[in-house]
Protein backbone atom coordinates (compact mmCIF):
# COMPACT_ATOMS: atom_id res chain seq x y z
CA UNK A 1 0.00 0.00 0.00
CA UNK A 2 0.88 3.67 -0.73
CA UNK A 3 0.30 6.71 -0.30
CA UNK A 4 0.60 9.33 -2.60
CA UNK A 5 1.40 13.30 -1.65
CA UNK A 6 1.45 15.79 -4.35
CA UNK A 7 4.67 14.91 -5.33
CA UNK A 8 3.99 14.55 -8.94
CA UNK A 9 4.40 17.55 -10.73
CA UNK A 10 1.80 18.73 -13.07
CA UNK A 11 1.47 20.77 -16.32
CA UNK A 12 1.66 23.91 -13.91
CA UNK A 13 1.99 27.35 -14.75
CA UNK A 14 5.48 28.44 -13.87
CA UNK A 15 4.21 31.34 -11.32
CA UNK A 16 2.58 28.12 -9.09
CA UNK A 17 5.13 25.73 -10.60
CA UNK A 18 8.28 27.47 -8.42
CA UNK A 19 6.47 27.42 -4.99
CA UNK A 20 5.77 24.26 -5.66
CA UNK A 21 9.12 22.79 -6.08
CA UNK A 22 10.26 24.90 -3.46
CA UNK A 23 7.94 23.37 -1.00
CA UNK A 24 8.80 19.57 -2.81
CA UNK A 25 12.55 20.31 -3.38
CA UNK A 26 14.44 22.62 -0.85
CA UNK A 27 14.20 20.06 1.73
CA UNK A 28 15.33 17.61 -0.48
CA UNK A 29 18.74 19.25 -1.20
CA UNK A 30 19.08 20.97 2.05
CA UNK A 31 18.92 17.35 3.64
CA UNK A 32 21.37 16.30 1.43
CA UNK A 33 23.82 19.14 1.91
CA UNK A 34 23.00 18.64 5.78
CA UNK A 35 23.91 15.17 5.80
CA UNK A 36 27.18 15.79 3.45
CA UNK A 37 28.41 18.89 5.70
CA UNK A 38 27.09 18.42 9.27
CA UNK A 39 24.50 20.30 10.88
CA UNK A 40 27.17 23.01 11.83
CA UNK A 41 27.12 24.23 8.19
CA UNK A 42 22.83 24.12 7.60
CA UNK A 43 23.21 27.82 7.05
CA UNK A 44 25.68 26.83 3.91
CA UNK A 45 23.45 23.94 2.72
CA UNK A 46 20.06 26.66 2.81
CA UNK A 47 22.00 29.46 1.70
CA UNK A 48 23.03 27.31 -1.29
CA UNK A 49 19.57 25.76 -2.01
CA UNK A 50 18.03 29.47 -1.62
CA UNK A 51 20.69 30.52 -4.06
CA UNK A 52 19.52 27.65 -6.93
CA UNK A 53 16.28 28.70 -6.80
CA UNK A 54 17.17 32.51 -6.85
CA UNK A 55 18.73 31.28 -10.17
CA UNK A 56 15.25 29.63 -11.40
CA UNK A 57 13.19 32.36 -10.95
CA UNK A 58 15.44 34.67 -12.89
CA UNK A 59 16.53 32.39 -15.92
CA UNK A 60 12.80 30.41 -16.16
CA UNK A 61 10.77 33.42 -16.25
CA UNK A 62 13.64 34.70 -19.50
CA UNK A 63 13.85 31.16 -20.87
CA UNK A 64 10.94 29.44 -20.62
CA UNK A 65 10.62 26.02 -18.33
CA UNK A 66 13.27 23.34 -18.76
CA UNK A 67 12.17 20.18 -19.60
CA UNK A 68 12.74 18.56 -16.67
CA UNK A 69 12.77 21.46 -13.87
CA UNK A 70 13.46 19.04 -10.46
CA UNK A 71 16.40 17.76 -12.65
CA UNK A 72 17.88 20.74 -13.50
CA UNK A 73 17.60 22.10 -9.79
CA UNK A 74 19.31 19.46 -8.57
CA UNK A 75 22.12 20.10 -11.47
CA UNK A 76 22.39 23.22 -10.51
CA UNK A 77 22.50 23.14 -6.23
CA UNK A 78 25.51 20.26 -7.02
CA UNK A 79 27.17 22.77 -9.37
CA UNK A 80 26.92 25.64 -6.81
CA UNK A 81 28.33 23.21 -3.95
CA UNK A 82 31.22 22.45 -5.80
CA UNK A 83 31.69 26.33 -6.19
CA UNK A 84 31.44 26.69 -3.19
CA UNK A 85 33.59 24.01 -1.78
CA UNK A 86 36.23 25.49 -4.40
CA UNK A 87 36.14 28.80 -3.50
CA UNK A 88 35.94 28.38 0.01
CA UNK A 89 39.23 26.71 0.84
CA UNK A 90 38.91 27.07 4.44
CA UNK A 91 35.60 25.12 5.06
CA UNK A 92 36.64 22.78 2.06
CA UNK A 93 39.31 21.72 3.99
CA UNK A 94 37.01 21.26 6.91
CA UNK A 95 34.21 19.47 5.34
CA UNK A 96 36.28 17.71 2.79
CA UNK A 97 38.55 15.72 5.13
CA UNK A 98 35.52 14.93 7.21
CA UNK A 99 33.48 13.85 4.02
CA UNK A 100 36.48 11.69 2.28
CA UNK A 101 35.91 9.50 5.05
CA UNK A 102 32.60 8.43 4.29
CA UNK A 103 33.01 8.38 0.39
CA UNK A 104 35.44 6.76 -1.80
CA UNK A 105 37.92 8.30 -2.28
CA UNK A 106 38.00 10.69 -5.50
CA UNK A 107 38.89 14.32 -6.20
CA UNK A 108 35.99 15.15 -6.76
CA UNK A 109 32.99 14.99 -4.15
CA UNK A 110 30.20 13.48 -5.08
CA UNK A 111 27.11 15.35 -4.49
CA UNK A 112 24.20 12.25 -4.15
CA UNK A 113 20.72 13.32 -5.24
CA UNK A 114 19.78 10.15 -6.37
CA UNK A 115 16.14 8.46 -4.76
CA UNK A 116 17.73 6.47 -2.15
CA UNK A 117 19.86 9.34 -0.73
CA UNK A 118 17.55 11.89 -0.64
CA UNK A 119 15.16 9.57 1.05
CA UNK A 120 17.83 8.42 3.90
CA UNK A 121 18.95 11.83 4.21
CA UNK A 122 15.37 13.10 5.00
CA UNK A 123 15.15 10.27 7.52
CA UNK A 124 17.92 11.53 8.67
CA UNK A 125 17.21 15.03 8.97
CA UNK A 126 14.10 13.84 10.54
CA UNK A 127 16.01 12.80 13.48
CA UNK A 128 18.22 15.93 14.02
CA UNK A 129 15.48 17.96 13.82
CA UNK A 130 13.41 15.77 16.44
CA UNK A 131 15.97 16.24 18.83
CA UNK A 132 15.12 16.91 22.29
CA UNK A 133 17.83 19.49 22.86
CA UNK A 134 15.50 21.93 21.71
CA UNK A 135 12.05 23.02 23.21
CA UNK A 136 8.40 21.55 21.56
CA UNK A 137 7.17 24.02 19.68
CA UNK A 138 10.78 25.12 18.25
CA UNK A 139 11.04 21.47 17.02
CA UNK A 140 7.57 21.56 15.35
CA UNK A 141 8.73 25.16 13.41
CA UNK A 142 12.25 23.46 12.80
CA UNK A 143 9.78 20.45 11.27
CA UNK A 144 7.41 22.98 9.11
CA UNK A 145 10.68 24.41 7.86
CA UNK A 146 13.22 21.83 7.11
CA UNK A 147 11.02 19.15 6.25
CA UNK A 148 8.07 20.19 5.31
CA UNK A 149 9.94 23.02 3.02
CA UNK A 150 7.09 25.86 4.59
CA UNK A 151 8.45 29.65 4.83
CA UNK A 152 8.84 31.75 7.36
CA UNK A 153 5.37 33.75 6.38
CA UNK A 154 3.23 30.43 6.40
CA UNK A 155 4.88 29.04 9.61
CA UNK A 156 3.85 32.47 11.04
CA UNK A 157 0.26 32.29 9.79
CA UNK A 158 0.13 28.95 11.02
CA UNK A 159 0.98 29.85 14.62
CA UNK A 160 -0.88 33.06 14.52
CA UNK A 161 1.83 34.77 15.25
CA UNK A 162 4.78 37.20 13.53
CA UNK A 163 7.33 36.57 11.03
CA UNK A 164 10.14 37.91 13.40
CA UNK A 165 9.35 35.91 16.00
CA UNK A 166 9.13 32.28 13.92
CA UNK A 167 12.73 33.39 12.09
CA UNK A 168 14.37 34.33 15.94
CA UNK A 169 12.79 31.21 16.89
CA UNK A 170 13.86 29.13 14.18
CA UNK A 171 17.30 30.51 14.24
CA UNK A 172 17.77 29.68 18.10
CA UNK A 173 16.76 26.28 17.16
CA UNK A 174 18.86 25.80 14.16
CA UNK A 175 22.23 27.40 16.81
CA UNK A 176 21.09 24.73 19.50
CA UNK A 177 21.45 22.05 16.85
CA UNK A 178 24.95 23.40 15.57
CA UNK A 179 26.07 23.79 19.33
CA UNK A 180 24.96 20.54 20.38
CA UNK A 181 26.61 19.03 17.03
CA UNK A 182 23.82 16.37 16.51
CA UNK A 183 24.68 14.40 13.87
CA UNK A 184 22.92 13.90 10.44
CA UNK A 185 22.75 10.33 10.46
CA UNK A 186 19.90 7.37 10.87
CA UNK A 187 20.02 6.42 14.62
CA UNK A 188 21.40 2.47 15.10
CA UNK A 189 18.65 -0.17 16.28
CA UNK A 190 19.69 0.16 19.55
CA UNK A 191 18.90 3.99 19.75
CA UNK A 192 15.82 4.07 17.17
CA UNK A 193 13.41 2.82 20.01
CA UNK A 194 14.28 5.74 22.60
CA UNK A 195 15.07 8.56 19.54
CA UNK A 196 11.83 7.66 17.70
CA UNK A 197 8.94 8.55 20.39
CA UNK A 198 10.71 12.31 20.37
CA UNK A 199 9.88 11.82 16.48
CA UNK A 200 6.86 11.12 16.83
CA UNK A 201 5.74 13.05 19.26
CA UNK A 202 6.54 16.05 16.65
CA UNK A 203 5.11 14.35 14.04
CA UNK A 204 1.78 14.19 16.14
CA UNK A 205 2.16 17.69 17.60
CA UNK A 206 2.32 18.95 13.99
CA UNK A 207 -0.66 17.46 12.57
CA UNK A 208 -2.37 18.91 15.55
CA UNK A 209 -1.16 22.07 14.58
CA UNK A 210 -3.04 21.59 11.32
CA UNK A 211 -5.98 19.82 12.03
CA UNK A 212 -6.51 21.86 15.23
CA UNK A 213 -5.13 25.74 14.09
CA UNK A 214 -7.20 28.26 14.75
CA UNK A 215 -5.48 29.87 11.34
CA UNK A 216 -8.10 31.07 8.90
CA UNK A 217 -5.94 29.39 6.07
CA UNK A 218 -7.67 26.10 5.57
CA UNK A 219 -5.78 25.09 2.93
CA UNK A 220 -2.29 25.55 4.30
CA UNK A 221 -3.56 23.82 7.86
CA UNK A 222 -4.32 21.26 5.33
CA UNK A 223 -1.00 20.81 3.79
CA UNK A 224 0.57 20.45 7.52
CA UNK A 225 -1.64 17.59 8.09
CA UNK A 226 -0.60 16.00 4.96
CA UNK A 227 3.14 17.00 5.42
CA UNK A 228 2.64 15.40 8.76
CA UNK A 229 1.20 12.13 7.40
CA UNK A 230 4.14 12.03 4.19
CA UNK A 231 6.98 12.02 7.19
CA UNK A 232 5.17 9.29 9.08
CA UNK A 233 4.84 7.49 5.94
CA UNK A 234 8.70 7.94 5.59
CA UNK A 235 9.07 5.79 8.62
CA UNK A 236 6.80 3.36 7.58
CA UNK A 237 8.97 2.58 4.81
CA UNK A 238 11.92 2.60 6.52
CA UNK A 239 12.23 -0.90 7.29
CA UNK A 240 14.00 0.12 10.59
CA UNK A 241 11.44 2.59 11.44
CA UNK A 242 8.53 0.70 10.59
CA UNK A 243 7.31 -0.04 14.19
CA UNK A 244 4.04 -0.57 15.50
CA UNK A 245 3.46 2.36 17.43
CA UNK A 246 4.80 4.33 13.49
CA UNK A 247 1.75 2.67 12.33
CA UNK A 248 -0.80 3.77 14.92
CA UNK A 249 0.31 7.20 14.51
CA UNK A 250 -0.25 7.36 10.78
CA UNK A 251 -4.01 5.59 11.30
CA UNK A 252 -4.88 8.38 13.46
CA UNK A 253 -4.09 10.41 11.10
CA UNK A 254 -5.55 8.87 7.73
CA UNK A 255 -8.91 8.38 10.35
CA UNK A 256 -8.64 12.18 10.76
CA UNK A 257 -8.01 13.51 7.43
CA UNK A 258 -10.77 11.50 6.24
CA UNK A 259 -13.43 14.24 7.38
CA UNK A 260 -10.97 17.23 6.18
CA UNK A 261 -13.97 18.10 3.20
CA UNK A 262 -16.42 17.30 6.32
CA UNK A 263 -15.31 19.59 8.68
CA UNK A 264 -16.31 22.89 6.93
CA UNK A 265 -18.79 24.90 4.96
CA UNK A 266 -17.89 26.87 1.95
CA UNK A 267 -17.60 29.71 4.31
CA UNK A 268 -14.82 28.09 6.11
CA UNK A 269 -17.00 27.55 9.32
CA UNK A 270 -16.26 24.50 11.18
CA UNK A 271 -19.13 21.80 11.60
CA UNK A 272 -19.49 19.71 13.89
CA UNK A 273 -18.96 15.85 14.33
CA UNK A 274 -22.54 15.11 14.71
CA UNK A 275 -23.42 17.33 12.41
CA UNK A 276 -20.93 16.61 9.54
CA UNK A 277 -22.55 14.96 6.15
CA UNK A 278 -20.99 11.38 6.69
CA UNK A 279 -20.84 10.75 2.54
CA UNK A 280 -18.44 13.97 2.34
CA UNK A 281 -15.66 11.15 4.73
CA UNK A 282 -13.13 9.90 2.57
CA UNK A 283 -13.51 6.24 2.37
CA UNK A 284 -9.99 5.66 1.42
CA UNK A 285 -8.03 7.27 3.68
CA UNK A 286 -10.59 5.64 6.08
CA UNK A 287 -9.53 2.48 4.22
CA UNK A 288 -5.80 3.08 4.93
CA UNK A 289 -6.14 4.16 8.28
CA UNK A 290 -7.97 0.73 8.97
CA UNK A 291 -4.95 -0.83 7.05
CA UNK A 292 -2.13 0.75 9.42
CA UNK A 293 -4.29 0.04 12.51
CA UNK A 294 -4.06 -3.65 11.91
CA UNK A 295 -0.13 -3.31 11.16
CA UNK A 296 0.30 -1.52 14.18
CA UNK A 297 -1.56 -4.01 16.23
CA UNK A 298 1.02 -6.42 15.95
CA UNK A 299 3.32 -5.23 18.95
CA UNK A 300 3.03 -6.35 22.38
CA UNK A 301 3.01 -2.63 23.81
CA UNK A 302 0.41 -0.56 23.14
CA UNK A 303 1.04 3.32 22.90
CA UNK A 304 -1.23 6.50 23.49
CA UNK A 305 -1.34 6.45 19.23
CA UNK A 306 -3.06 3.10 19.59
CA UNK A 307 -5.43 4.33 21.86
CA UNK A 308 -6.15 7.30 19.45
CA UNK A 309 -6.28 5.48 16.38
CA UNK A 310 -8.89 3.09 18.08
CA UNK A 311 -11.34 6.03 19.08
CA UNK A 312 -10.30 7.63 15.76
CA UNK A 313 -11.66 4.60 14.39
CA UNK A 314 -14.73 4.38 16.10
CA UNK A 315 -15.58 7.77 14.61
CA UNK A 316 -15.30 6.77 11.07
CA UNK A 317 -18.62 4.53 12.09
CA UNK A 318 -21.65 6.24 10.99
CA UNK A 319 -24.34 4.79 13.00
CA UNK A 320 -24.66 6.41 16.59
CA UNK A 321 -25.05 3.09 18.28
CA UNK A 322 -24.23 2.50 21.79
CA UNK A 323 -21.50 -0.09 21.38
CA UNK A 324 -19.44 2.39 19.43
CA UNK A 325 -19.76 5.29 22.26
CA UNK A 326 -19.38 2.84 24.99
CA UNK A 327 -15.88 1.35 22.91
CA UNK A 328 -14.81 4.61 23.03
CA UNK A 329 -15.36 5.46 26.73
CA UNK A 330 -13.35 2.66 27.70
CA UNK A 331 -10.40 4.19 25.25
CA UNK A 332 -10.25 7.01 26.66
CA UNK A 333 -10.38 5.28 29.65
CA UNK A 334 -7.20 3.76 28.93
CA UNK A 335 -5.72 6.70 27.43
CA UNK A 336 -6.29 9.15 30.52
CA UNK A 337 -4.73 6.31 32.71
CA UNK A 338 -1.74 6.54 30.32
CA UNK A 339 -1.47 10.28 30.16
CA UNK A 340 -3.77 13.35 31.02
CA UNK A 341 -4.86 16.29 28.98
CA UNK A 342 -7.90 18.41 29.61
CA UNK A 343 -8.72 17.35 25.67
CA UNK A 344 -9.39 13.94 26.45
CA UNK A 345 -10.92 14.57 29.95
CA UNK A 346 -13.42 16.41 28.39
CA UNK A 347 -14.11 14.15 25.46
CA UNK A 348 -14.07 11.01 27.46
CA UNK A 349 -16.94 12.80 29.41
CA UNK A 350 -18.86 13.75 25.93
CA UNK A 351 -18.56 9.59 25.46
CA UNK A 352 -19.61 9.09 29.12
CA UNK A 353 -22.88 11.08 28.26
CA UNK A 354 -23.42 9.00 25.00
CA UNK A 355 -22.61 5.61 26.80
CA UNK A 356 -24.05 6.42 30.60
CA UNK A 357 -26.25 9.23 29.99
CA UNK A 358 -26.60 12.92 30.71
CA UNK A 359 -27.16 13.04 33.88
CA UNK A 360 -23.81 10.64 35.07
CA UNK A 361 -22.15 13.03 32.93
CA UNK A 362 -22.97 16.32 34.28
CA UNK A 363 -21.90 14.63 37.42
CA UNK A 364 -18.44 13.53 36.13
CA UNK A 365 -18.16 16.93 34.39
CA UNK A 366 -18.39 19.70 37.00
CA UNK A 367 -15.52 17.63 38.91
CA UNK A 368 -12.90 18.00 36.22
CA UNK A 369 -13.58 21.86 36.97
CA UNK A 370 -11.77 23.10 33.51
CA UNK A 371 -13.43 26.27 34.40
CA UNK A 372 -11.13 28.38 32.49
CA UNK A 373 -11.32 26.01 29.24
CA UNK A 374 -14.16 27.36 26.70
CA UNK A 375 -14.56 23.77 25.84
CA UNK A 376 -15.56 23.16 29.32
CA UNK A 377 -18.35 24.79 29.45
CA UNK A 378 -19.12 24.25 25.86
CA UNK A 379 -19.57 20.57 26.74
CA UNK A 380 -21.65 21.44 30.03
CA UNK A 381 -23.97 23.62 27.84
CA UNK A 382 -24.54 20.26 25.66
CA UNK A 383 -24.94 18.26 28.61
CA UNK A 384 -27.66 20.76 30.70
CA UNK A 385 -29.51 21.19 27.04
CA UNK A 386 -32.84 19.81 27.49
CA UNK A 387 -32.25 19.05 31.12
CA UNK A 388 -31.82 22.32 32.30
CA UNK A 389 -32.04 25.15 29.38
CA UNK A 390 -31.49 27.92 31.74
CA UNK A 391 -27.93 26.42 33.28
CA UNK A 392 -27.14 25.24 29.45
CA UNK A 393 -27.06 29.28 28.43
CA UNK A 394 -25.27 30.29 31.68
CA UNK A 395 -22.44 27.95 30.63
CA UNK A 396 -22.70 28.33 26.75
CA UNK A 397 -22.56 32.64 27.82
CA UNK A 398 -19.35 31.44 29.88
CA UNK A 399 -17.89 29.83 26.71
CA UNK A 400 -18.60 33.01 24.65
CA UNK A 401 -16.45 35.11 26.90
CA UNK A 402 -13.94 32.53 26.85
CA UNK A 403 -13.96 31.12 23.23
CA UNK A 404 -10.73 33.34 21.13
CA UNK A 405 -11.92 32.26 17.30
CA UNK A 406 -14.69 33.77 15.75
CA UNK A 407 -15.73 30.07 14.53
CA UNK A 408 -15.33 29.21 18.03
CA UNK A 409 -17.68 32.12 19.32
CA UNK A 410 -20.12 31.57 15.97
CA UNK A 411 -20.75 28.24 17.07
CA UNK A 412 -21.16 28.55 20.37
CA UNK A 413 -24.07 31.57 19.66
CA UNK A 414 -26.11 29.70 17.56
CA UNK A 415 -25.86 27.22 20.51
CA UNK A 416 -27.43 29.64 22.43
CA UNK A 417 -29.85 30.77 20.03
CA UNK A 418 -31.05 27.40 19.75
CA UNK A 419 -31.55 26.68 23.77
CA UNK A 420 -33.35 30.34 24.30
CA UNK A 421 -36.04 29.07 21.60
CA UNK A 422 -36.54 26.26 24.15
CA UNK A 423 -36.67 27.87 27.38
CA UNK A 424 -39.40 25.87 29.51
CA UNK A 425 -37.73 21.99 28.81
CA UNK B 1 -1.14 18.11 45.96
CA UNK B 2 -0.28 14.60 48.38
CA UNK B 3 -0.74 10.70 47.25
CA UNK B 4 -2.85 8.71 48.97
CA UNK B 5 -2.69 5.20 49.11
CA UNK B 6 -6.70 3.45 48.44
CA UNK B 7 -6.53 -0.09 49.82
CA UNK B 8 -9.54 -2.25 48.47
CA UNK B 9 -10.75 -4.75 50.94
CA UNK B 10 -13.73 -7.26 50.51
CA UNK B 11 -14.46 -11.12 51.78
CA UNK B 12 -13.74 -13.38 49.33
CA UNK B 13 -15.90 -15.80 50.54
CA UNK B 14 -19.06 -13.54 50.36
CA UNK B 15 -17.81 -11.54 47.24
CA UNK B 16 -20.25 -12.51 43.94
CA UNK B 17 -18.10 -14.18 41.49
CA UNK B 18 -19.52 -13.36 37.77
CA UNK B 19 -21.57 -15.40 36.29
CA UNK B 20 -21.24 -14.67 32.37
CA UNK B 21 -19.06 -12.96 30.42
CA UNK B 22 -21.39 -9.99 30.03
CA UNK B 23 -21.38 -9.98 34.14
CA UNK B 24 -17.74 -9.81 33.77
CA UNK B 25 -17.50 -7.33 31.24
CA UNK B 26 -19.94 -5.01 32.88
CA UNK B 27 -17.85 -5.53 36.02
CA UNK B 28 -14.49 -4.45 34.37
CA UNK B 29 -16.57 -1.24 32.78
CA UNK B 30 -17.69 -0.11 36.80
CA UNK B 31 -13.93 -0.10 37.31
CA UNK B 32 -12.51 1.44 34.91
CA UNK B 33 -15.64 3.74 34.45
CA UNK B 34 -14.54 4.83 37.86
CA UNK B 35 -10.74 5.21 37.54
CA UNK B 36 -11.13 6.66 34.87
CA UNK B 37 -13.53 9.17 36.29
CA UNK B 38 -10.22 9.81 38.67
CA UNK B 39 -7.83 10.19 35.87
CA UNK B 40 -10.30 12.82 34.17
CA UNK B 41 -10.05 14.70 36.98
CA UNK B 42 -6.24 14.34 36.58
CA UNK B 43 -6.26 13.12 40.25
CA UNK B 44 -4.72 9.93 39.57
CA UNK B 45 -1.06 8.96 40.07
CA UNK B 46 -0.54 5.01 39.80
CA UNK B 47 -3.68 3.36 39.07
CA UNK B 48 -2.90 0.23 40.76
CA UNK B 49 -3.41 -3.03 40.51
CA UNK B 50 -5.62 -6.33 41.36
CA UNK B 51 -3.85 -9.04 44.16
CA UNK B 52 -4.04 -12.55 43.82
CA UNK B 53 -6.78 -14.04 46.52
CA UNK B 54 -4.05 -16.59 47.48
CA UNK B 55 -0.63 -15.66 49.14
CA UNK B 56 1.85 -16.38 52.32
CA UNK B 57 2.27 -14.38 55.27
CA UNK B 58 5.75 -14.52 56.87
CA UNK B 59 6.17 -14.27 60.91
CA UNK B 60 8.84 -14.83 63.29
CA UNK B 61 11.16 -17.85 63.32
CA UNK B 62 10.16 -19.14 60.30
CA UNK B 63 6.99 -19.64 60.61
CA UNK B 64 4.75 -19.38 56.90
CA UNK B 65 1.32 -18.85 56.79
CA UNK B 66 -1.10 -19.67 54.23
CA UNK B 67 -3.19 -16.91 53.17
CA UNK B 68 -6.33 -16.19 52.58
CA UNK B 69 -6.15 -15.65 56.05
CA UNK B 70 -8.75 -17.62 58.25
CA UNK B 71 -8.13 -15.16 61.32
CA UNK B 72 -9.74 -12.29 59.27
CA UNK B 73 -12.11 -12.03 57.16
CA UNK B 74 -11.62 -8.97 55.00
CA UNK B 75 -8.56 -9.16 52.15
CA UNK B 76 -7.02 -6.70 50.25
CA UNK B 77 -7.94 -6.98 46.65
CA UNK B 78 -5.87 -4.49 44.82
CA UNK B 79 -4.77 -0.96 45.36
CA UNK B 80 -4.81 2.39 43.72
CA UNK B 81 -2.53 6.02 44.37
CA UNK B 82 -4.76 9.11 43.91
CA UNK B 83 -3.56 13.11 44.18
CA UNK B 84 -5.41 15.25 46.40
CA UNK B 85 -4.85 17.98 48.44
CA UNK B 86 -6.70 17.07 51.48
CA UNK B 87 -7.43 13.46 52.93
CA UNK B 88 -11.10 14.91 52.57
CA UNK B 89 -10.77 14.98 48.71
CA UNK B 90 -9.16 11.96 48.32
CA UNK B 91 -11.77 10.08 50.65
CA UNK B 92 -14.86 12.11 47.52
CA UNK B 93 -12.95 10.43 45.36
CA UNK B 94 -13.36 6.19 46.99
CA UNK B 95 -16.42 6.92 47.07
CA UNK B 96 -17.48 5.78 43.70
CA UNK B 97 -15.41 2.75 43.96
CA UNK B 98 -16.96 -0.22 42.63
CA UNK B 99 -15.85 -2.52 45.24
CA UNK B 100 -18.80 -0.99 47.51
CA UNK B 101 -21.47 -2.13 45.63
CA UNK B 102 -20.12 -5.99 46.88
CA UNK B 103 -19.90 -5.17 50.15
CA UNK B 104 -16.39 -4.05 50.26
CA UNK B 105 -14.66 -1.34 51.96
CA UNK B 106 -11.52 1.46 50.97
CA UNK B 107 -9.04 2.38 53.47
CA UNK B 108 -7.78 6.38 52.47
CA UNK B 109 -4.16 6.60 53.81
CA UNK B 110 -2.06 9.16 53.08
CA UNK B 111 1.20 8.40 51.49
CA UNK B 112 4.48 10.11 53.75
CA UNK B 113 7.53 10.07 51.26
CA UNK B 114 10.83 8.77 52.46
CA UNK B 115 13.19 11.74 51.83
CA UNK B 116 16.10 10.45 50.17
Amino acid sequence: MSLYFYEGIYAMEQTTLIPHLFRTEYRKIVSVLCKLFGIEHIEIAEDIVSDTFLVASELWGLKGLPDNPTAWLYHVAKNKTRDYLRRDSLFAQHVSKEISYTTTASEEIEIDLSVKNIHDSQLAMMFVVCHPCNPAEARIGLALNLLCGFGIDEIANAFLTNKHAIYKRLQRAKEKLRAEKIKVEQPTLSEIDERLSTVLMVLYLLFNEGYYSSSQDITLREDICLEAMRLTFLLVENEQTNTPFVNALLSLMCFHASRFDARHNQQGEIILYQDQDTDLWNKELIAKGEYFLNQASQGTRISKYHLEAGIAYWHTIKSDTKEKWENILQLYNQLLLIEYSPIAALNRTYALAKANGKKEAIIEAEKIALTENHLYHSLLGDLYTDIDNAKAISHLQDALELANSTADKLLISNKILACKQHPNS
Amino acid sequence: MKDFLLVFRTDYNTMPKPASPEQMQANTKRWMDWIGGIAAQNKLTDRGNRLVPTGKVVKADNVIADGPYTEIKECIVGYSIVKADSIEIATELAKGCPILTIGGNVEVREISIIEA
